[in-house]
């Protein structure tokens, strides 16, 4: 990682440690096409510590996966709009060049997908694409970077690594090729891996496995994790903090203990008395009533205030502030009051 | 034993391969064995849960009891007649009265059609009057939660994946059936929104005493609905049994592995070893034996020669799993030496 990290200058109450690896102020990404403008991210703020685990859980529709691409600069230039402030290791990536964005991604910051099939170039060999990305980011011999690449299959336990490495992705099963995707991502140690539900096409038996592999390589290699999923098990298993998202905002963050056990906001509070859980037999379950919010055309105030059963009448003035319960744990909510100090 | 007079769907020796051809004249290459004599009934009121990963055969065992898929082989039984056989039931009428939702709710809507005339379809077909069967589509979208007269007119397009999915249970219940095949209906469906669904159809069961077989890979959707639970695994049973002794003490290996794959949902006690390694094996020319030796931890040389049978190793008669550890005599080490009732040691297993 680059030496100029510098640290976030306001939200002194996220400061708890003092360089963080991402700060994310006031992100905004809009959709605009020539009839509607859809507002996917309205406010994202956040930073995240090297070597920490920050799993963003929310359901489809809710930003979560504009969220992760914003940070890459991955969404359409012309047909997207972002503003706020996004940096990664010091570095601005709102005011990249492209060319000093090919040589960000891949090599500090690292994404997998939910479908590696579609992620990988169906016409060329995994060995072939790990290759291609070690020789262009570190600069190796063909026959060092194949090397490498063999290291980096042994590492996400690929059995027999050199056999698979002359194997197009078509030629592995789900789950083997998910582990490929991850070497692909690792090949240049980031510092950052995003991970876009690397586990939701996969069967449980797998998930786990993979979870498991996440979870070792991160400890391991002390990369920092940002990881989207809509499955809360998912979330507990990997993350040391949860950020709830809502129509585009963080509604409610803090360690994944707190989180599970004491969820302040009403949408956190019914996300998680709705999971259907083992000993639930015969009670009925606390469904949220109605539908998402429609993006096209956000509510005024709280977005989630048309679901809320405590809604009131100061709820669809302005959208509540963060209001900070501890220096780790936020919610936006207008029922929740600041911490006594 | 179920008195016959119980049970409402009879399935025996289900059976359906699926040829893969290739090369230049399209010949038989291999075979999927996507159902391979799978049996079991279905008791009058109960919700049989299917669980079992991608390509266990569990949407096929669907398609072939509404006969979607022709059966290779076997018999289905809908209360107490057979089913497309002579002097039994026809297919039309077996449909009248078994009615399927599927996952995706959009692409089982027909686009053109509205809500009314989707819903309106399956009794006009059946010789119900247009206006009676326009009055009765009315009758249940109001049962399903949706107020009929915003919704009537409406197009699949223009409706959330939780009320399309509402569509398509009141379109099954349109004909009035008495079993309903869910098959995943809930996946596609954000959590919150899942929640409504999976009440709508306790409330559903229970107003209109229909009974259920409830297909879904998430086990905790599984354990809350079903009162019996089927576990599939590459085109075989290898374990049925009631909700709380599957659930509690599993007896196949690989029915305790798809359980203590689900996420703990408690931060402090999370999944430290995965209980399998690799992922499950294609189904195509699928291992001979007992299909899960390969990922087996307790596999030995008499799992890979022969297919162990589905077996009642514990107190409750209607428990069976197909392992050769618990058959006496089977040439398993860990299985019980003579033919007597198993021994207490068998419920070290338990989770």
């Amino acid at each position: 990682m680059t030496a100029t990290a510098v640290s976030s200058p306001s939200r002194g109450a996220q400061a708890t440690r003092s360089d963080p690896l991402v700060s994310v102020e006031d992100l905004q990404v809009r959709f605009i096409s020539h009839e509607t403008t859809i507002s996917a991210v309205n406010g994202v703020n956040f930073t995240l510590a090297p070597g920490e685990v920050l799993c963003i859980l929310g359901e489809s529709g809710s930003g979560k996966s504009v969220t992760l691409r914003a940070l890459m600069r991955l969404l359409p230039p012309r047909r997207s709009q972002l503003s706020g402030r996004i940096l990664i290791g010091g570095l601005d990536v709102m005011g990249l060049s492209r060319a000093e964005l090919t040589d960000l991604r891949g090599s500090k910051v690292a994404m997998i997908f939910q479908e590696p099939m579609t992620a990988f170039d169906p016409v060329f060999t995994i060995g072939n694409q790990i290759m291609e990305t070690v020789i262009q980011h570190d600069g190796l011999s063909r026959s060092d970077a194949r090397k490498r690449a063999l290291e980096l299959l042994d590492m996400v336990q690929i059995s027999s690594p050199a056999r698979r490495l002359d194997n197009y992705p078509h030629e592995m099963s789900g789950g083997m090729r998910q582990r490929a995707m991850i070497a692909l991502a690792l090949s240049c140690r980031p510092s950052l891996l995003l991970a876009d539900e690397p586990t939701t096409a996969l069967d449980a038996t797998v998930q786990i496995q993979i979870l498991q592999l996440l979870r070792r390589l991160q400890r391991e290699l002390g990369m920092a994790v940002l990881f989207v999923t809509h499955d809360v098990g998912v979330a507990v298993e990997i993350s040391d903090r949860i950020a709830v998202m809502y129509a585009g905002r963080f509604v409610e963050t803090g360690p994944v203990r707190a989180i599970i056990r004491e969820p302040q906001h009403p949408y956190t509070q019914g996300l998680l008395a709705s999971t259907v859980l083992g000993g639930m037999r015969g009670r009925r379950l606390e469904a949220i009533p109605g539908t998402p919010v429609n993006l096209l055309d956000l509510p005024p105030g709280c977005t989630f205030a048309p679901r809320c059963k405590h809604a009131e009448a100061i709820c669809t003035k302005a959208v509540p502030a963060e209001v900070w319960l501890s220096p780790t744990r936020m919610a936006r909510c207008v029922r929740v009051g600041p911490a006594p100090v | 034993m179920t008195a016959a007079a119980d049970i409402l769907l009879d399935v025996r020796n289900l059976k359906r391969y699926f040829p893969i051809r290739g090369g230049l004249l399209q010949r038989q290459v291999a075979t999927v064995q996507a159902v391979d004599d799978v049996s079991f009934v279905v008791r009058k009121g109960e919700t049989l849960g299917i669980v079992g990963e991608s390509g266990c055969g569990k949407s096929t065992t669907a398609r072939l009891l509404m006969h979607l898929l022709k059966l290779d082989s076997g018999t289905i039984t809908f209360d107490g007649q057979a089913v497309d056989a002579p002097g039994g039931m026809s297919v039309r009428e077996l449909r009248r009265n078994l009615q399927m939702v599927f996952q995706d709710s959009y692409s089982s809507l027909n686009p053109r059609c509205t809500i009314e005339s989707t819903i309106a379809y399956g009794p006009s077909v059946h010789g119900v009057p247009p206006a009676e069967a326009r009055r009765r589509a009315r009758d249940i979208l109001g049962k399903v939660g949706l107020e009929p007269d915003l919704f009537v007119q409406r197009y699949p397009h223009e409706l959330s994946g939780g009320q399309r999915q509402r569509i398509n249970i009141a379109r099954a219940l349109a004909l009035e059936p008495r079993l309903i095949v869910l098959d995943e209906p809930v996946s596609a469906l954000d959590k919150s929104v899942e929640a409504q669904v999976l009440n709508l159809l306790v409330d559903l069961k229970t107003d209109l005493a229909l009974t259920y077989i409830f297909i879904s890979h998430d086990l905790n959707v599984v354990q809350y609905l079903s009162d019996r639970v089927l576990v599939m695994y590459l085109g075989k049973v290898v374990e049925i049994g009631p909700v709380e002794a599957i659930y509690r003490q599993p007896q196949h290996p690989y029915t305790r592995a798809l359980l203590s794959a689900m996420p703990s949902m408690d931060p402090d006690r999370r999944v430290d070893q995965p209980p399998l390694t690799g992922d499950p094996p294609n189904p195509i020319n699928p291992p001979p034996g007992c299909r899960f030796h390969t990922r087996c931890a307790h596999a030995e040389a008499c799992c890979a020669l022969s297919e162990p049978p589905l077996y009642n190793n514990v107190a409750t008669t209607d428990h069976h799993t197909a392992c050769h550890m618990l058959i006496p005599g089977s040439g398993h080490s860990a299985a019980p030496g003579t033919a007597t009732p198993p021994s207490p040691a068998k419920r070290e297993h338990a989770r």
